[in-house]
């Protein structure tokens, strides 16, 4: 039998991260910032993002959200309570979403009139780390229910994150919350992201949340490696 | 458990490679590093069925992993041993610049070349 051995090299996602940096340059172009919600199903994501749209609509700031989730348009119907315009990707069984789901969704939405675009991902704390949707920022969120370690035990993910969000902190004492504990587990996985307490009930964290999303002078890590 | 996706984005690139549909694939070799986020036993199960009935559905899939690489500012590149703890092995000061440890890629594939070796000599 005669082999022979092929060179590919060749990124196995490639096709995803190419339409993700294509829909990066559009965003860029059109000005709007494009974050990644990633979490645990009952983390929070919605009630939070719920809080975050309805403040950017008083605030004048013209915001849009995409939501995905396996089934049920659920998250949208409660998102679009903000006055915001929303559109649910219905995933099927898909564990996460992908770049071509972001292109498909965004279009008939003028981009020149968006300033924030929210993708909420399928809640999963795996599988969504490893494709990227064209976003300029990733957040990672951790309930005060969830395990203090929980970063230790998903540390890809909380690694990935540009910016990392607890939330439900109006329920901290409540559920003995150790947010030392908390803090140094985020901390040995992700040194220098920004981390923001949040409570969607009280508001607490929302303003400051709100104004990291939208900062036009902060710019994605992927894009400070890439410039020359 | 998005392995099954990525066990089909690994068949359908190593397809498009093929120099004849009808190549026979006898080796897959990639590399994915500890920071993927990929289970390599799960990915070689959902390799198998993405594999079915494809010109690779007797090739071996080899999973090289590679470790996760930190930029320290004092000591330079440096492998660490696992992803809970972001700090330089060396000096200790946490670091959270990765040079290395995402890759998810395809190496190299290992053909059959028989029937193409045969048809160059009954060219000649």
């Amino acid at each position: 039998m005669t082999t022979r051995i092929v060179d590919l090299r060749k990124g196995i996602l490639e096709k995803n991260d190419l339409l993700a940096q294509s829909l990066r340059g559009r965003f860029t172009d059109a000005g709007v910032r494009v974050s990644n919600w990633v979490s645990s199903p009952g983390s929070g994501k919605t009630a939070l993002l719920e809080a975050l749209l309805t403040t950017a609509v008083e605030r004048g700031i013209s915001a849009a959200a995409l939501v995905g989730d396996c089934a049920t348009d659920n998250d949208a119907i409660r998102l679009a309570r903000s006055g915001a315009p929303v559109r649910q990707i219905v995933t099927e069984s898909m564990c996460h979403l992908e770049s071509e789901m972001i292109s498909t969704y965004l279009e008939g939405w003028d981009l020149a009139t968006i300033d924030l675009l929210v993708v909420e991902n399928v809640g999963n704390l795996v599988c969504p780390t490893a494709y990227d949707l064209g976003e300029d920022t990733r957040v990672a969120l951790i309930s005060v229910t969830e395990g203090e370690d929980k970063p230790l035990k998903y540390p890809q993910l909380f690694h990935s994150a540009d910016v990392i969000v607890i939330t439900k902190t109006d329920i901290a004492a409540a559920v003995e919350w150790d947010r030392d504990a908390a803090l140094a587990a985020i901390r040995s996985v992700n040194p220098a992201a920004p981390i923001i307490e949040t409570s969607a009930r009280t508001g607490d964290g929302v303003l400051d949340l709100l104004d990291l999303l939208t900062d036009l002078t902060l710019t994605h890590s992927t894009q400070l490696q890439e410039a020359p | 458990m998005h392995e099954l996706s990525v066990a089909h984005a690994v068949v359908s690139t190593v397809l498009d490679a093929l120099p004849s549909p009808d190549t026979r694939v006898l080796q897959v070799r990639l590399r994915v590093g500890e920071l993927s986020g990929l289970v390599p036993q799960a990915l070689e199960f959902a390799y198998d069925v993405a594999a079915q009935g494809t010109p690779l559905a007797d090739a071996v899939l080899v999973i090289e992993r590679s470790p996760i690489i930190i930029a320290c500012t004092t000591c330079g590149d440096q492998p660490i041993a696992s992803a809970t703890d972001f700090r330089c092995p060396v000096c200790g000061e946490p670091c959270g610049d990765v040079v290395g440890g995402k890759e998810l890629e395809i190496l190299d594939i290992t053909l059959d070349d028989t029937a193409l070796a045969n048809a160059d000599l009954v060219g000649a």
